[in-house]
């Protein structure tokens, strides 16, 4: 059931025909930023708004929504997007990667793969890979349509001189199909190789800063690297003490007053479904030794 | 006829819009890919395909070129009542929509700027036929190959080298369409004869 009160996926026709508008020109240029009319949400901008409003563009009453924030489907932001959108869509939801046919995301790409009949949205804080060498909309804008990016490639390489290795962690600049430099959002880049060749539709909104862009599906995306230091997809060298996944990324987070420490999936769907599959992590292992 | 421009609209706009965007969304994702599209009813000579497209994506922002046939009265009163949409020419044209022969020259249509190259021309393509056979394309939204029966290859090679400005293309034929943005390789497929020398 739909609340009455709003319109269809919260949005106006003529907000949702214009958003729509934006996300063909994403598709037909991948990479590249569409400027849009973003409008107020009924939630803070640091809540994910622009992809809010792509969800909202994008949604039928027959799909089925997931939200994950940094992998997980329980936090407060991730449960109110998905009530909102039960709210005003009416669609059902669930926290199934594969039972989901749009899954709106902060931060992470579900582990298990997307398929092509599936779309990702993204929540884009920043959407300007260049921004930090350059704050200037004007100037960025400039520096894109002249694919002026050695500057980008100079501060990757002052991180090697610095740390030995490329230090950036999350929010890892791409290439698309050899053209655009694109942030990823603050996915870690251990997800950048998720990117290209994917099955699915890939979307990212970012509210604050109006920008919509797109990667169509089974399209190159090249995390941007040197000869002599590629570029390696890391994550914490653990297995998740939970479910024993050795392929999954990993958080570390607290387990008890101790401060003893646990890894674990960060994906929970993924982890909650190898779990129900029999996989047991080392977590459970030391337990039943101890015990 | 008033009555006829009132009719033909949709009756549950915003369940209704939302279904033909995923199609048309789907279609510009994945080039070639024919998608079924409905909702829309709109006067002759429009396809159900265009029409639909047209009451999905344009409003009184959206200036839209009516070419050749599709430049009838029965279509702009319908349009005026459904959109709103200003009717304009090519070179000023957000959408344009006709046939293939009356939507040229292709160079009237803006191609975008390299600042904002989004600031170009969705062309609405009516076509006889619309079938996965023919052309040859490449590229994003394409797992290795597609094909796709567009009326020509030359004019779409042309327009990926503008790449990244260029004209996206919607190819609509009774209730089915596909697209092909400007990001596409085309190549005639093997077998297909090449056009004789100084033909043009
Ligand atoms: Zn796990």
């Amino acid at each position: 059931m739909t609340d009455q009160a709003y319109n269809f996926a919260y949005l106006d026709e003529q907000t949702k025909r214009m958003i729509r508008r934006a996300i063909l020109k994403g598709l037909a240029i991948p990479g590249y930023q569409v400027p849009f009319a973003s409008r107020e949400m009924p939630m803070p901008y640091g809540w994910g708004t622009g992809g809010v409003q792509v969800s909202a563009a994008i949604l039928t009453p027959d799909d089925t929504f997931k939200v994950i924030d940094q992998g997980a489907d329980d936090t407060t932001n991730a449960v109110s997007i998905r009530s909102f959108f039960e709210r005003t869509a009416g669609v059902a939801t669930t926290t199934a990667t594969s039972a989901a046919s749009v899954i709106q995301t902060r931060h992470r790409i579900p582990e298990e793969p997307l398929t092509e009949d599936q779309i990702l949205v993204y929540q884009v804080p920043i959407p300007e890979p260049l921004r930090f060498l350059e704050p200037r909309e004007s100037e960025t804008r400039k520096m894109h349509s002249l694919e002026e990016y050695g500057l980008m490639h100079v501060k990757l390489y002052e991180d090697i001189s610095r740390h030995g290795h490329i230090a950036t962690s999350y929010a890892y600049p791409v290439k698309v199909e050899e053209r655009y430099v694109m942030d990823p959002s603050p996915i870690p880049k251990f997800d950048n190789p998720k990117l290209g060749d994917m099955a699915a539709i890939q979307l990212f909104g970012a509210g604050r800063e109006q920008r919509i862009y797109a990667l169509p599906p089974y399209t190159q995306v090249v995390s941007l690297d040197f000869e002599d230091h590629p570029f390696e997809a890391t994550k914490a060298d653990q297995v998740c003490g939970l479910c024993g996944a050795t392929d999954s990324y990993l958080d570390e987070v607290i387990v008890d007053d101790a401060g003893g420490r646990l890894f674990c999936c960060s994906d929970t769907d993924y982890c909650t479904a190898r779990r129900a599959q029999g996989h047991q992590g080392p977590a459970f292992l030391d337990s039943e030794a101890v015990a | 006829m008033l009555a006829d421009a009132l009719a033909g609209g949709f009756d549950t706009p915003a369940t209704q819009s939302a279904h033909a965007f995923r199609s048309v969304m789907e279609a510009m994702a994945r080039p070639g890919a024919i998608q079924g599209i409905q909702g829309g009813a709109p006067p002759a000579p429009l396809s159900v395909a265009a029409g639909t497209v047209l009451l999905t994506l344009c409003d009184t922002d959206t200036p839209i070129y009516l070419a050749g046939k599709a430049d009838h009265s029965d279509v702009r009163a319908w349009l005026a009542f459904h959109t709103g949409a200003p009717l304009t020419g090519p070179s000023h044209a957000m959408f344009a929509i006709g046939d293939w022969d009356a939507l040229m020259p292709l160079s009237s249509y803006p191609i975008g700027t390299s600042e904002y190259p989004d600031r170009s021309t969705t062309l609405i393509v009516e076509c006889a036929e619309l079938e996965a056979n023919g052309t040859t394309l490449r590229g994003p939204g394409i797992n290795s190959k597609a094909m796709l029966s567009l009326p020509e290859t030359r004019a779409f090679q042309d327009n990926r080298a503008l790449f990244p400005l260029g004209l996206d293309f919607i190819f609509t034929c009774g209730d089915r369409l596909a697209a092909l943005p400007r990001s596409t390789v085309v190549s005639r497929s093997h077998g297909e004869a090449a056009p004789a020398q100084g033909a043009f």
